[in-house]
């Protein structure tokens, strides 16, 4: 078991180019920026490192935007009021 | 005779049913860590699914209410409006780590965060011996490289190009939680899993501001009865 483990865990850590440029095209579709591009023109594994950085970057200014406003919208809701109540509800 | 010949095999059948079953919860639980070398796609297609997007959306809105609960009457004075801003961004961000189930690096570490402090230097330890020098082996490795037909879409890595690569997954181990000391396998599978959960948070939240939006501005001119 713990033979197998240390195996696992090796092998994990050796990793082949093929295995690298299999996750590094994984990431590519997920990019917008660079995911309508033709799959025949390739690009650099470092270009898509790049992309990928840029865009949960992106994902994440975006999630504090959205953060913002619904605090806002939280504070707009009065407790007594029938929005109030529907947010109540969605609870439910 | 056959009465014999059905019992036997039934009670090894439940023995071997008992034995899959430790073997499965055991490989569950260290699948994360496995991961990298399998690389399955079902359990990122998860995170687009509207299923997966409304469960999160229910855990949001709980979690929205507890904030509300927690901080309340925030009177849109900066410093204040501030902080319910940031609380509100850790209510979703914790309420996506709780529908990732566990499974994930990421979000493991978005809810061990709030215990950070106790057991930073436990955490560190640990974290330092899990950390390994993956890319220095792959100089190596490149020399036996074999010419299989593959469906890439990503050029082939070359010495020059290494070291730009080695940085560049630094700075997104760096941007996915918990991955900041992980090897680039896990910074890459965790990192594809983790775009596409921020991709169905982002989707839930702005839904949900365009549904409280909606009735604010209906709730200010309200229908005369």
């Amino acid at each position: 078991m713990s033979n197998r483990r240390s195996r696992q865990s090796s092998s994990a850590s050796r990793i082949s180019d093929d295995q690298m440029i299999d996750l590094v095209s994984k990431l590519r579709q997920l990019l917008p920026e660079i995911r309508e591009r033709r799959r025949s023109d390739k690009v650099s594994a470092s270009k898509v490192l790049q992309e990928t950085c840029n865009y949960i970057r992106k994902l994440h200014r975006e999630v504090d935007n959205l953060s913002d406003r619904l605090s806002q919208l939280l504070d707009s809701v009065d407790e007594d009021s029938p929005e109030a109540a529907v947010i109540r509800s969605l609870l439910m | 005779m056959a009465s014999l010949t059905n019992i036997n095999p039934s009670s090894t059948d439940l023995v071997r049913r008992k034995k899959r079953f430790s073997v499965s919860s055991t490989a569950s639980s260290r699948s994360s860590a496995a991961s990298a070398s399998t690389g399955d796609g079902e359990s990122h297609a998860r995170w687009r699914s509207e299923k997966q997007q409304r469960i999160y959306s229910a855990k949001l809105i709980q979690a929205l209410q507890q904030v509300r609960l927690n901080s309340p009457s925030a009177t849109s004075s900066s410093p204040t409006a501030q902080k319910r801003g940031k609380a509100v961004r850790e209510a979703a961000d914790r309420a996506l780590a709780v529908s990732a189930r566990g499974r994930t690096l990421w979000s493991r570490a978005i809810l061990a965060n709030r215990i950070k402090l106790k057991f930073r230097k436990h955490k560190r330890q640990r974290a330092s011996t899990t950390a390994i020098p993956a890319m220095t082996t792959v100089v190596s490795s490149s020399s036996s490289s074999r010419s299989r037909k593959r469906r890439v879409s990503v050029l082939r890595l070359n010495k020059k190009s290494l070291p730009a690569v080695n940085r560049k997954v630094r700075v997104l181990g760096r941007l996915v939680p918990g991955c900041g000391k992980q090897s680039v396998p896990v910074i890459l599978e965790e990192a594809t899993d983790y775009i596409q959960a921020l991709e169905m948070q982002v989707r839930a939240m702005n839904s949900l501001v365009e549904l409280l939006s909606s009735y604010s501005t209906s709730g200010s001119a309200p229908p005369p009865i």
